[in-house]
């Protein structure tokens, strides 16, 4: 046993730090026990997103001809198209934003004031979608709104309007289809974070005298807007990066950041721009969050973790 | 919220606010309803409620060797990205855990990156990548790409399990003699294993569904549902889909079902 080893041979030492080797020694193999439990996790991500992140950001740097170059990065301020793009990206997150805070609100709102028992069938609306395929969705929301689909076939019949509404392959159809997707996103931490409100503050207040509104508006409203705020900077960021709704539901009119990137590379097979249109994604995505977290001091990625 | 906790707010003076909710769940809930129902049509039309009833959409997905071939590829590639990723993820979460380790918040961070990250970017990044070894194509390439993607929920499962068990229990055994392993097989894994395995069903459906990566990095004889169904979509609106939209979702129901009732034996 090595204790008793390092004891004998620091017999000459004051009795605290006698067994201070052997102790270290001991934590140094469990760490690096535990390290060796880490590594191939760390490993495989390391080799899959970084090594290949860095060799675009690398990539970037260099034109067409092989020399270095910021022509990837001045390209976004000249070409009127990645301008466009850009606009186009940021409407469609602010957009989709907005109608999930409108949407997701009363939702969390409901869902927080239930019985548990309520709360718990009613969350199942929201878990599901979640959990059900991007594509699946999408493709029922075409089903939904396209130029022969439900929505405009009810209307017609119903004589409401007698052309059908151009509701999706347009900026309309992405914006639906992405809230859809991007909802589950927001209310999720909205819940949780209305669930930890103690309902003694809010009691408290109506026994001093305010309306429910105002408890609402002075005690609840408050306290909610820190999960409102994780829940708005993750569906932001996430709209910015999406690909599936806009790429089938935008009828190649809607050109969003990650389509862009999509047709750069592959059907221009132009890795410098495509890889450079990736960094300024990834580095907008990486400040919103660090801002958030600095503001905040919380992760926004709270809402994968509960369920 | 038991009843001494209710604020003195009638379900009456509630109304609006049930009615609103209400409506936001049928917004989230009616799309899959619809699909189910259309893939039950027997007309080419897209009409709601349909006129006719067959099981024709079934029969052409489950007839099409295409279609057959994509969902075998899919599922192989997400039993191995499940396995895989839960022993990684497991492993992962303990050390994590343990919090002895500097940088754990460094090390959270690279293990969750994949979340964070726009996906376009994992997409483009891995085919990029996988085009120098000659991975692109591949289930072994398909398999470590979803591993990545995965790789955060079961950490993050796995970690919430491990938060309400009690360490102290694993460090009594190894005092009193029990191995590493053998400790944390025993005392420690019995404990938390129904995180470990709701772990598996989100990295198996994670792997499942996953779209963007694929278009990438999959093709040919590797082709995923995932991805024929995406190719398909940018022609026409095959009404084959929505047959193999309600069997996408009812394997979210079974697999989310698995995983709360796991959840709960917790």
């Amino acid at each position: 046993m090595s204790l008793a080893s390092a004891s004998l041979s620091h017999a000459g030492r004051p009795d605290g730090a006698l067994n201070a080797d052997a102790l270290r020694a001991d934590a140094r193999r469990e760490s690096r026990g535990l390290l060796a439990l880490l590594s191939p996790g760390l490993l495989l991500v390391f080799a899959v997103i970084i090594v290949p992140i860095g060799w675009l950001f690398w990539l970037s740097l260099f034109d067409e001809a092989g020399q270095l170059s910021a022509a990837n990065y001045a390209r976004f301020f000249e070409q009127a198209s990645y301008i466009k793009t850009f606009v186009t990206t940021f409407k469609v997150a602010f957009v989709v934003t907005g109608a999930c805070v409108l949407l997701g609100y009363p939702l969390a709102y409901m869902l927080s004031q239930l019985p548990r028992r309520a709360a718990g069938v009613c969350l199942i609306f929201v878990i599901l979608p979640f959990w059900t395929s991007v594509l699946v969705r999408t493709y029922a929301w075409l089903v939904i709104l396209q130029r022969k689909g439900l929505v405009n076939t009810w209307l017609i019949d119903l004589g409401v309007i007698g052309q059908p509404l151009p509701l999706a392959n347009n900026f309309a159809g992405v914006v639906i289809g992405m809230t859809h997707i991007m909802l589950p996103f927001l209310v999720l931490p909205l819940y949780a974070s209305m669930k930890s409100i103690d309902t003694d503050c809010l009691r408290a207040g109506m026994n001093l005298g305010a309306s429910p509104a105002a408890t609402f508006r002075q005690i609840f409203l408050p306290l909610s807007l820190p999960g409102l705020a994780s829940g708005v900077v993750i569906v932001f960021v996430l709209c910015l990066g999406f690909f599936v709704t806009p790429a089938l539901m935008g009828g190649g009119k809607v050109i969003m950041w990650a389509m862009r990137m999509e047709q750069t590379t592959s059907l221009y097979s132009n890795w410098g721009a495509g890889a450079a249109l990736g960094v300024v994604l990834l580095g907008v995505t990486l400040a919103l969050l660090g801002l958030f977290q600095w503001l905040l001091g919380a992760r926004a990625t709270g809402v994968w973790s509960q369920r | 919220m038991s009843m001494e906790n209710a604020l003195p707010i009638s379900h009456r003076q509630r109304l609006w606010l049930y009615a609103l909710g209400g409506l936001v769940m049928l917004f989230l809930i009616a799309p899959s309803v619809i699909i189910v129902i259309m893939s039950f049509s027997g007309s080419t039309l897209l009409q709601f409620p349909p006129q006719e009833w067959s099981l024709r959409w079934y029969e052409s997905y489950f007839g099409s060797v295409e279609w057959r071939d994509a969902t075998i590829v899919s599922v192989k590639v997400a039993v191995m990205t499940a396995i895989v990723a839960t022993l990684l993820g497991t492993a992962a979460a303990y050390a994590i855990n343990a919090r002895t380790l500097r940088l754990t918040g460094a090390i959270n961070a690279l293990l969750t990156a994949s979340l964070i990250i726009p996906v376009i970017l994992i997409g483009i990044g891995t085919f990029f990548l996988y085009a120098r070894i000659g991975l692109n194509n591949t289930l072994t390439g398909l398999v470590i790409a979803h591993t990545v993607q995965a790789l955060p929920l079961v950490v993050l499962t796995v970690l919430s399990g491990l938060r309400s068990y009690d360490m102290n229990q694993e460090k009594v055994a190894r005092s009193l003699g029990a191995g590493r392993f053998s400790a944390f097989f025993q005392v420690t894994m019995p404990q938390i294993r129904f995180s470990i395995v709701s772990g598996a069903l989100f990295a198996f459906i994670t792997s499942f569904d996953e779209v963007v990566v694929s278009l990438f990095i999959s093709g040919g004889e590797t082709t995923t549902l995932t991805r024929r169904m995406f190719n398909a979509l940018r022609d026409q609106i095959d009404p084959t889909i929505a047959a193999i939209s309600t069997c996408l979702i009812v394997l979210s129901i079974v697999l989310l079902s698995a995983a709360q009732l796991f959840g709960r034996g917790r």
